[in-house]
């Protein structure tokens, strides 16, 4: 047993959290998304007589449910802006550009989207634009590629919205909207310190200087005690079956035959159970109690699975209250 | 709308927070928040079994870590099985729902704490994703690029210009200097345009902290603390998620809130306002009506420190700690969510008046 030092260096390792968002639309976005493939921008009139662009399926002042759909203008008016000299990934335009809000002719509301200017002199509220339409579009926002100045002697943005049934051909009814973040996970000082040890084959826990519970792995805290484990204490290499199942079902991306093992394994010294995966013994021999030992994987750095150690087996009273 | 008066006394008896830094590579959440949950605790003589009703607030997209709030509940000391609850937002909304519990007198004290670590991640992305998911999300409109939209129309309305603005970020940094958990103390050039018409100086730092607070019901409030922070009202209002339906230049919903809690009713000598960016204190001030009497954000504020989820927290915690330490006798505490101020709180704290 030592006390906790500080591990050598904090580790880190590059997390990508992606997901696809995927969102089923009400019939007044599916009416605005898909016009904006066929290039028709649609709005929703409110009981008050107000024209919304973007539309929305509830009024926001009353949450009427709104039905009613006009078609405004592709040109409009800049209510504000916000010059953008550094673009981030997936936004709009890849060169520097004024994010805006239009209020588009013929709506009340305005409408968030990029400019593309050459720079912020050629930018000011009061602007008169046009949507500039993508080549390719599919019924989303983005097939608006973004606006452009549009600055005519004989431009009239007095044009009312015209009413519109919003019925297309093949309307969209969801979209996919696909994310992707970028982090740099660090786990902090217990875990690293558990993971240098690991590397080295050794299952080193915390000790709570209170209750004097080992968790394995270590998480910082004891959770019953709400105090900061404080001593490194080595446990195993063997430990205890305290419990398993029989997995039946293939996990994507995991080249493991089925059926297989999966259980809860007290390491000898550990105040709780770990899991893993029990292999070197047919799955319907394993059993509560059975005595196992690590395989570590072929770089070493961690267990990839426990084996029988031929011991006999441990006496349940042994292990009742790690259950 | 007529303030809405709570029916029992209910006072934050203890406020701490953690230094917060730009980077705290070597610490896993809860090994940063359990610090300030002792902190508290000692300050009170509490013990984690004495608390009636735990709640928290954080965002698991800050750290990209799933279920995280879970893991920092360890820090808590949470067995035998405590009575706990979570939100998915700024932990000043975990303090009201604790305020709540205690207004209906299921419990007579609750731990509030909240955390942020905006470190791991890109926080200007990681926010796009609480927008709208069919207008605005595909876009990636970030956190600086929409409160730069709502700083530009302030400036087209005339409320506001550059040079105010570069004013307001150096009385708060210069304040921050006097707050030895701010992770920007001290006055500092503006810098260039992140999103013009916002400069670096007029943006919040990025930074990683947590902060806790302790509410107290009536006699043992008094027993806690020796000047109690008595919470005389507080509400929280929300406004359209359509950028394009709200006036950016205005906040109905931060004047209703503290219409309802009271604000109106007699003047506040000190305020603190969560104001991520120095725009949105041009809006804030405005739709509350402050004036010069009264002091804002002497913690530095958002522009000093900002722990995302635990920011707005970390404003009633300070107005709290100012009434305690005899600073305040009636002190107004804001904290936001969401882009361009869309959802506010307020929260109306008094001291008892000093012999
Ligand atoms: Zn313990």
């Amino acid at each position: 047993m030592t006390a906790a030092a500080p591990p050598p260096e904090a580790l880190r390792a590059p997390l990508v959290v992606e997901f696809p968002f995927t969102r089923s639309l009400g019939p007044v976005q599916s009416a605005f998304l898909t016009g904006l493939r066929e290039r028709t921008v649609l709005g929703a009139r409110t009981e008050a007589g107000e024209v919304l662009v973007p539309p929305v399926e509830y009024d926001p002042v009353t949450a009427a449910e709104l039905r009613e759909l006009v078609e405004v203008g592709v040109t409009g008016t800049v209510t504000t802006w916000a010059w953008n000299p550094e673009p981030r990934r997936g936004q709009p335009l890849a060169t520097p550009f004024a994010w805006v809000l239009v209020r588009l002719d013929g709506a009340d509301t305005a409408l968030l989207h990029a400019l593309d200017a050459p720079g912020p002199e050629a930018v000011r509220t009061g602007l008169r634009v046009r949507i500039r339409w993508a080549a390719e579009r599919s019924g989303a926002i983005t097939d608006i590629a973004c606006f452009e100045p549009y600055e005519y002697e004989n431009d009239d943005p007095a044009t009312g919205p015209q009413p519109h049934d919003g019925e297309f051909g093949n309307p969209v009814t969801g979209i996919v909207a696909p994310a992707r973040l970028d982090y740099t996970y660090s786990p902090g000082r217990a875990q690293t310190r558990y993971l240098h040890a690991l590397a080295g084959r050794r299952t080193v826990g915390e000790r709570c200087p209170s209750c004097a519970k080992v968790y394995v792995p270590p998480r910082g805290a004891c959770p019953t005690c709400g105090v900061a484990t404080t001593d490194q204490v080595e446990v195993g290499p063997r430990g205890t079956v305290t419990t398993y199942c029989i997995v039946n079902i293939k996990a994507k991306n995991l080249d493991i035959e089925v059926p297989y093992v999966y259980a809860h394994i007290a390491l000898d010294g550990a105040g709780l159970a770990l899991h893993g995966r029990i292999g070197g013994i047919p799955y319907d021999e394993v059993r509560m109690g059975l005595r196992v030992e690590p395989v570590w994987s072929e770089d070493g750095r961690y267990p990839d699975h426990y084996r029988p150690t031929g011991e006999p087996d441990a006496d349940y009273d042994t292990y009742k209250e790690l259950l | 709308m007529t303030p809405h008066r709570p029916a029992r006394e209910v006072a934050i008896v203890a406020f701490a927070q953690s230094d917060h830094r730009r980077r705290t590579d070597d610490l896993s959440e809860v090994e940063m928040v359990m610090p300030v949950l002792h902190d508290v605790l000692r300050q009170t003589g509490l013990k984690a079994s004495d608390i009636g009703f735990t709640c928290s607030g954080s965002s698991d997209y800050l750290a990209g870590r799933a279920f995280s709030f879970t893991m920092a509940l360890d820090g808590v000391g949470a067995w035998p099985p405590i009575s706990e609850s979570h939100v998915e937002t700024d932990g000043a909304w975990a303090l009201y729902e604790a305020w709540v519990k205690l207004l209906t007198g299921e419990a007579d004290t609750a731990l509030v704490y909240s955390y942020g670590k905006s470190s791991p991640g890109s926080v200007r992305d990681v926010l796009t994703r609480q927008l709208d998911p069919y207008y605005l999300a595909p876009l990636w409109p970030d956190s600086v690029a929409l409160a730069a939209l709502q700083a530009q129309a302030l400036v087209d309305a005339g409320h506001t210009d550059e040079p105010a603005l570069a004013a307001i970020a150096e009385r708060s940094r210069s304040d921050a200097a006097a707050n030895p958990h701010a992770q920007l103390p001290g006055a500092r050039p503006q810098g260039e345009y992140v999103v013009q018409p916002l400069r670096t100086g007029d943006c919040p730092p990025i930074g990683d902290g947590a902060a806790a607070v302790i509410l107290a019901a009536g006699d043992l409030a008094r027993e806690l603390c020796e000047r109690p922070a008595w919470i005389r009202g507080m509400d929280h209002r929300i406004e359209a998620h359509s950028l394009g339906v709200r006036d950016l230049t205005d906040s109905p919903s931060t004047r209703l809130a503290a219409e309802r809690a009271g604000a109106f009713e007699r003047p506040v000598d000190t305020a603190e306002l969560h104001a991520p960016f120095t725009s949105q204190e041009v809006v804030l001030a405005k739709a509350l009506g402050l004036d010069e009497s009264v002091r804002v954000n002497p913690s530095g504020g958002a522009l000093g420190a900002n722990p995302v989820m635990a920011t707005g927290l970390i404003r009633l915690g300070e107005a709290a700690a100012r009434i305690h330490r005899g600073a305040s006798d009636r002190a107004l505490a804001h904290a936001t969510s969401g882009p361009c101020l869309q959802q506010n709180l307020v929260a109306v704290l008094e001291g008892d008046p000093r012999a």
